[in-house]
């Protein structure tokens, strides 16, 4: 079974409450039996049931007595406690009116169980939102909580905020690496989890950059420290998540100020309805009970607490799955979002250029084995694409003649390899067949003959052509920029089914197109700028939203952008907005739900169809299934784990 | 200067609002947000007096909210 773990304050008022049912329901009981009004004689008989149900109405409701007496000192007046006492101690008052004229003797039971029901309402709710904040704060479990620093032989225990930049931190299988650093001893597969949602292992060895937050699994790892603590990943994404709370959505907005104004005009109207039937009728006993009923459901609480809640809840779903939403207001712009432009490289392909296809007279080898020989020496990425491709060992002893703009000419004694483009082999006078597949293409000629050639281009993601049609599905705008040429941008967003795409851009130049996107779209529209967070800070935050790709370790990216993607895989983009519907939907049915359940009530009761019960239905009742719709986000996308 | 404060026994949404309110009010604080869910007090004041705010802070919370607690 699972044990059920409850705050010390939980506790204390869940036996306060079951003690006080029992003893109501005990004293219900017999008051229905035998009739505890008329048990004793005479004018007042009405006393011995009064002091049983005052006994069980003081054990459940002192705190409630106490808060609302002291906020009235304090010059709180309309206070959700104060409202309950009026209400409760109304219909005592009403009860005490029925006896002392010498009606039938009844009322005091329903004062009563109003509180009670109050206070278990009020007890279920604070239990529903303390185990709620758990389970989501426990998803931004990554603070380290201290670093093994080493001092020659000596290992000694400090917090992660003592430790400088430069010190050697020891990594034992089990703890978090609390800062981030660069791995110079031992090799471990780091469980990054928590950080990017990626389930799989990251296997790192000397060398390797590691980030704070991750787990060391499988061996001891020293690392030396690069960043200070305030300046590590887990600090910046912890700030981040707290500061969420911050930015606050139109529906929040909307809900405190309702709520300002929501509770006086409800009590304001609870007067009226007592004094101005009363003073007509001279019915005050009924008009003033429905008054009170009106108090009940005064109190804005359930929208209050379920609409933060249903965005915490959300942004909680989307840090599970490494996608950091900076604010509420985010999700619920992100939820309208129709326009997504995209980065090339980098987001939508993976920004490594690799060969992709080799046309050759003879052998694939013999081809890349020459290539090798004449890109060895260079940096550019295209040649390292090369040389990682080929597993043979490079002959030496060429000498290697950059020619700029055409290729590189590799000569050894009369042995000569071209390697390069077009040019190169017009100039040299090399019958080619020219290749018409889309990419960068390298000729390679042996000796004056041509031996192949090679196709490099940079590689789309394989998750790309899914979630751009997702996004399409969805009615989105899906447009790539891109500072290649007309035919590679034309070949990519055919590929994976853009709806748009703005190809030979230069840096400066997607800003002027993401303003003139801007400015072109309707009101209501928002636009999504999608990149990787290198050099596109000034895109991120001119955009509506701006959505950094695999942002683990890039400050400027997860500052500039308002959602960040800690995985580098496109399809959290249709995840989040996934979650942003799911979410918005909540907010918007918990809103409606609660409005129109008070209002129904309260006219109910202004009609006097509505007894005491079900207005702390419409209060406390209310807010429980408001608060247990808010966590359908969060439970949602837990089973998909 | 912006600080965030942990806050104790913050116990309902509207107290959190209420409270958001009243510090707002106070003279010298530029942005102020209480959440319910994180329990958590960011506020944003002049750096000059910014002890002699908090220290308003602390007064106006206690008047709201007697049993939430600031973690200074």
């Amino acid at each position: 079974m699972k044990s059920i773990s409850l705050s010390r304050k939980d506790k204390k008022n869940l036996i306060r409450i079951i003690i006080a049912l029992g003893l109501f329901v005990v004293v219900f009981v017999t008051d229905k039996v035998i009739g505890l009004g008329n048990v004793f004689e005479g004018k007042l008989s009405w006393l011995f049931p009064f002091s049983l149900y005052l006994v069980v109405y003081l054990i459940i409701g002192y705190d409630v007595l106490w808060k609302a007496i002291r906020n009235i000192l304090h010059g709180q007046v309309f206070d959700e406690n104060f409202l309950m006492c009026v209400a409760t101690l109304g219909a005592f008052a009403l009860a005490i009116y029925r006896g002392v004229t010498g009606k039938e003797i009844e009322g005091f039971d329903e004062a009563c169980a109003v509180l009670l029901f109050y206070q278990v309402g009020e007890w279920f709710q604070s239990y529903a939102t303390g185990k709620s904040r758990k389970s989501i704060s426990k998803l931004m479990d990554i603070r380290p909580d201290y670093a093994n620093v080493r001092h020659g032989e000596n290992v000694d225990t400090v917090d992660p905020s003592e430790v400088k930049v430069g010190d050697i931190i020891i990594v034992n299988p089990g703890e978090k690496i609390p800062l981030d650093g660069v791995v110079i001893l031992g090799a471990s597969s780091l469980d990054t989890k928590a950080l990017t949602g990626e389930s799989l292992p990251r296997d790192v060895e000397i060398g390797s950059e590691v980030i704070s937050g991750c787990i060391n699994l499988t061996s001891q790892i020293e690392v030396r420290v690069v960043k200070e603590f305030y300046d590590s990943t887990v600090s910046k994404i912890l700030e981040l998540v707290e500061n969420a709370a911050d930015q606050k959505s139109k529906a929040e907005n909307f809900i405190t100020k309702f709520a300002k104004y929501y509770t006086p005009s409800v009590v304001v109207v609870a007067l009226l309805l007592a004094i101005i039937p009363g003073i007509v009728t001279k019915d005050w006993s009924t008009w003033i009970y429905r008054a009170l009923s009106f108090l009940v459901v005064s109190c804005p609480c359930a929208l209050v607490i379920s609409i933060p809640l249903s965005f915490f809840a959300g942004i909680g779903a989307g840090s599970r799955y490494g996608i950091l939403i900076k604010g509420s207001n985010y999700l619920e712009k992100f939820n309208k979002a129709n326009i997504f432009v995209f980065d090339k490289t980098g987001t939508l392909t993976k920004g490594n250029f690799a060969i992709t296809k080799i046309v050759s007279n003879g052998s694939h080898d013999e081809v890349l084995r020459l290539a090798a020989i004449a890109e060895k020496d260079s940096n550019h990425p295209i040649a390292r694409s090369i040389i990682s491709s080929y597993n043979g060992d490079v002959e030496d002893g060429y000498t290697l003649t950059n020619v700029a703009g055409e290729g590189i000419v590799a000569e050894k004694g009369d042995d000569i390899i071209l390697c390069g483009n077009e040019k190169l082999m017009k100039n040299h006078k090399i019958d080619y067949i020219p290749e018409t597949d889309v990419g960068t293409v390298v000729y390679v000629a042996h000796n004056g003959q041509l031996v192949g050639a090679l196709l490099i281009s940079d590689q789309i993601k394989s998750e790309a052509k899914e979630v751009i049609g997702d996004l399409n599905d969805m009615g989105c705008k899906t447009i790539m920029l891109t500072g290649d040429n007309q035919a590679i941008a034309e070949s990519v967003a055919n590929t994976i089914g853009l709806s748009g795409y703005k190809a030979s851009l230069m840096p400066q130049n997607k800003v002027e197109e993401v303003e003139a996107l801007l400015s072109a779209k309707k009101q209501n529209e928002v636009l999504c700028f999608v990149g990787d967070g290198i050099n596109d800070a000034p895109v991120l935050m001119r955009s509506d939203i701006g959505i950094a790709m695999g942002g683990v370790g890039s400050d400027a990216a997860i500052e500039a952008s308002d959602i960040v993607l800690m995985k580098d895989d496109l399809r959290g983009l249709t995840l989040a907005k996934r979650i942003a519907k799911k979410t918005m939907g909540i907010v918007f049915q918990n809103i409606v739900f609660s409005l129109v359940v008070k209002l129904a009530i309260l006219i109910l009761s202004a009609l006097g169809f509505a007894n005491m019960w079900l207005a702390v239905f419409g209060d406390v009742g209310v807010a429980v299934i408001a608060i247990l719709n808010a966590m359908r986000v969060n439970s949602k996308y837990k089973k998909e784990e | 200067m912006k600080k965030v404060f942990k806050l104790e026994d913050l116990d309902c949404a509207n107290c959190a609002a209420k409270m958001e309110r009243a510090i707002a009010k106070i003279n010298g604080v530029n942005a102020v947000t209480v959440s319910f869910m994180t329990q958590r007090l960011s506020i944003d004041a002049d750096d000059a007096s910014f002890e002699d705010i908090m220290n308003q802070v602390v007064k106006v919370c206690k008047k709201v909210e007697p049993d939430c607690r600031i973690i200074r």
